[in-house]
């Protein structure tokens, strides 16, 4: 438990992606007891790193330096829409982590995003969103002012 | 085996798509990734998530070989729509 408490503030913390060794196909090490209580309590404690705030990402690598195109693109929409201030975990860097958020939200790939502890999908559904303005709105009742939206003010 | 193919047949049979795309963007990728276009009638009515989770499903199998995947979701009507643009 306390291990897994440990790496979730690391991911919390994240600064440099660091890539934990693993099996050649890339899955953790095969399942003990241990291993499936550990993987429920990490159920446990994505339900509770959703709902902290209020946009959150998984993702590869940071913000500050995304480690693939899509987690990348996620990035700059959000940047676009000035939305900077959200929670970022790097699954590179714990591949319990990796693997239990595709657990969790019932999906299959990295990145993903969850607005208000719900899940909202992958980069393809962000940039749809993004591009046919309901990212916006759903921003909007997050609390969150789109950049978009004073960038269009100044422009009038 | 995750192929283009294969996976073009998957949709087609169940979700009942009327175009289906499957691109292999493996090259672009240090590993089997796939960028899908599917139109089917099933996606009315649904929002974008729940489309990409009909989709998700129905390659759950592929899935776990893959390792990116990118999903276009449309319906027959929006299909025509883009193509006439």
């Amino acid at each position: 438990m306390n291990s897994l408490l440990r790496s979730t503030a690391r991911c919390l913390r994240s600064g440099a992606a660091v890539c934990l060794p693993r099996q050649a196909d890339g899955r953790a090490w095969p399942a003990s007891a241990r291993f499936l209580c550990a993987a429920a309590d990490l159920q446990k404690d994505l339900s509770e790193m959703v709902k902290k705030d209020k946009v959150v990402v998984f993702m590869k690598g940071t913000p500050a330096q995304p480690m693939c195109g899509f987690s990348n693109a996620v990035v700059q929409i959000l940047r676009m829409h000035g939305v900077d201030n959200y929670a970022a975990y790097n699954v590179l860097e714990d591949q319990d982590l990796r693997q239990g958020v595709k657990v969790f939200s019932n999906w299959p790939t990295i990145p993903q995003v969850y607005f208000n502890g719900e899940f909202v999908g992958g980069c393809d559904i962000l940039l749809q969103m993004h591009q046919n303005g309901d990212l916006v709105e759903e921003l909007k009742k997050l609390g969150i002012q789109s950049a978009l939206l004073d960038a269009e003010k100044e422009s009038k | 085996m995750a192929t283009a193919d294969h996976i073009k047949e998957k949709l087609i049979k169940e979700l009942a798509a009327v175009h289906v795309d499957v691109e292999d963007t493996s090259p672009n990728r240090c590993a089997a990734s796939f960028k899908v276009l599917v139109v089917s009638p099933q996606f009315e009515g649904k929002a974008l998530l729940q489309r990409h989770r009909m989709v998700n499903t129905c390659l759950a199998e592929e899935l776990k070989e893959i390792h990116a995947f990118e999903q276009k979701t449309l319906t027959p009507e929006q299909w025509e729509k883009q193509m006439s643009q």
